[in-house]
């Protein structure tokens, strides 16, 4: 079981580093879908089936389709890539890379310092979560479904088109 | 999974600590709410690690509240990032100047 964490494990931190560093926005989408993958699975090895199907369906299905959309809509491609390799370049991504590495050793040398003994990991199955879900945390998920109402009409206001105006004075120019 | 939880957490961390790296060292604007999508997932795991220690079912309560608050993100975001392309014919944020920020 160990051995199966440890693998997963790798294979996030793999495809997460690709994330952030692919120059074509399509294949750092892919990577972050296996990404979400193995989380996935990591969250079945903790006992967690009901989130990691949640984390399956809605984020890998749902999120990344929008993703997509939204490259596939802007057309980004070949010259996207290469603007993108003009932009990373070492002198770029040194500092704050060295600068996260110092802040995951030191959180790496708080969460080794502490000795917590091993326990047994049971699983929390749906049903459990579901009663808990709605009964203590109702108003949570009432909270929850206002804000996604909110997004959805934010995000209808927001994408409509319009002509971009500058100043009433610069009308003339700024219409496209 | 007999093994302690630190592990876990520490995954989480450097997945948080990747993500954040993610949004400074990119200039596209889809990079960054990508990267931001790795923390929050990060932090989602952390959530279902903790609850999962004790066996108690508010782990994966938070992480359900988490996706839903991603969901609701990402729409926004992205239908930003469509105004911004329309008006500016450009995702370089250091082209989005008229704030003067």
């Amino acid at each position: 079981m160990d051995i199966v964490f440890y693998i997963t494990a790798f294979v996030t931190v793999i495809s997460t580093i690709m994330v952030i560093t692919r120059h074509n926005p399509v294949h750092a989408l892919l990577y972050l879908i296996i990404s979400l993958l193995s989380i996935s699975v990591i969250f079945f090895l903790l006992g967690a089936p009901f989130a990691a199907l949640l984390e399956i369906i809605i984020y890998a299905g749902a999120i990344m389709v929008l993703f997509i959309f939204v490259i596939m809509l802007l057309n980004l491609g070949k010259e996207t890539a290469r603007q993108e390799k003009e932009w990373l370049k070492p002198k770029v991504w040194i500092g704050p890379a060295i600068l996260s590495a110092i802040l995951f050793v030191e959180l790496f040398y708080l969460i080794t310092i502490a000795d917590v003994a091993p326990y047994n990991l049971q699983t929390v199955d749906p049903k459990t979560v579901a009663i808990s879900l709605f009964r203590p945390y109702l108003i949570g998920v009432e909270l929850a479904a206002m804000l996604l109402m909110a997004g959805v009409v934010g995000a209808a206001h927001i994408g409509q088109h319009k002509k971009m105006i500058l100043h009433r004075f610069l009308k003339e120019e700024g219409r496209l | 999974m007999k093994s302690s939880i630190e592990i876990v957490m520490l995954l989480a961390g450097l997945l948080f600590v990747l993500g954040i790296a993610g949004v400074i060292i990119r200039k596209n604007i889809i990079f960054m709410l990508l990267s931001v999508e790795v923390m929050l997932n990060a932090s989602g795991l952390a959530f279902v690690a903790a609850g999962s220690r004790w066996a108690q079912p508010d782990g994966q309560v938070m992480f359900i509240f988490i996706l839903a608050m991603a969901a609701a993100e990402v729409s926004i975001g992205l239908a930003l990032i469509l105004q911004i392309y329309h008006q500016h014919k450009s995702l370089d944020i250091d082209k989005l100047k008229e704030m003067k920020g």
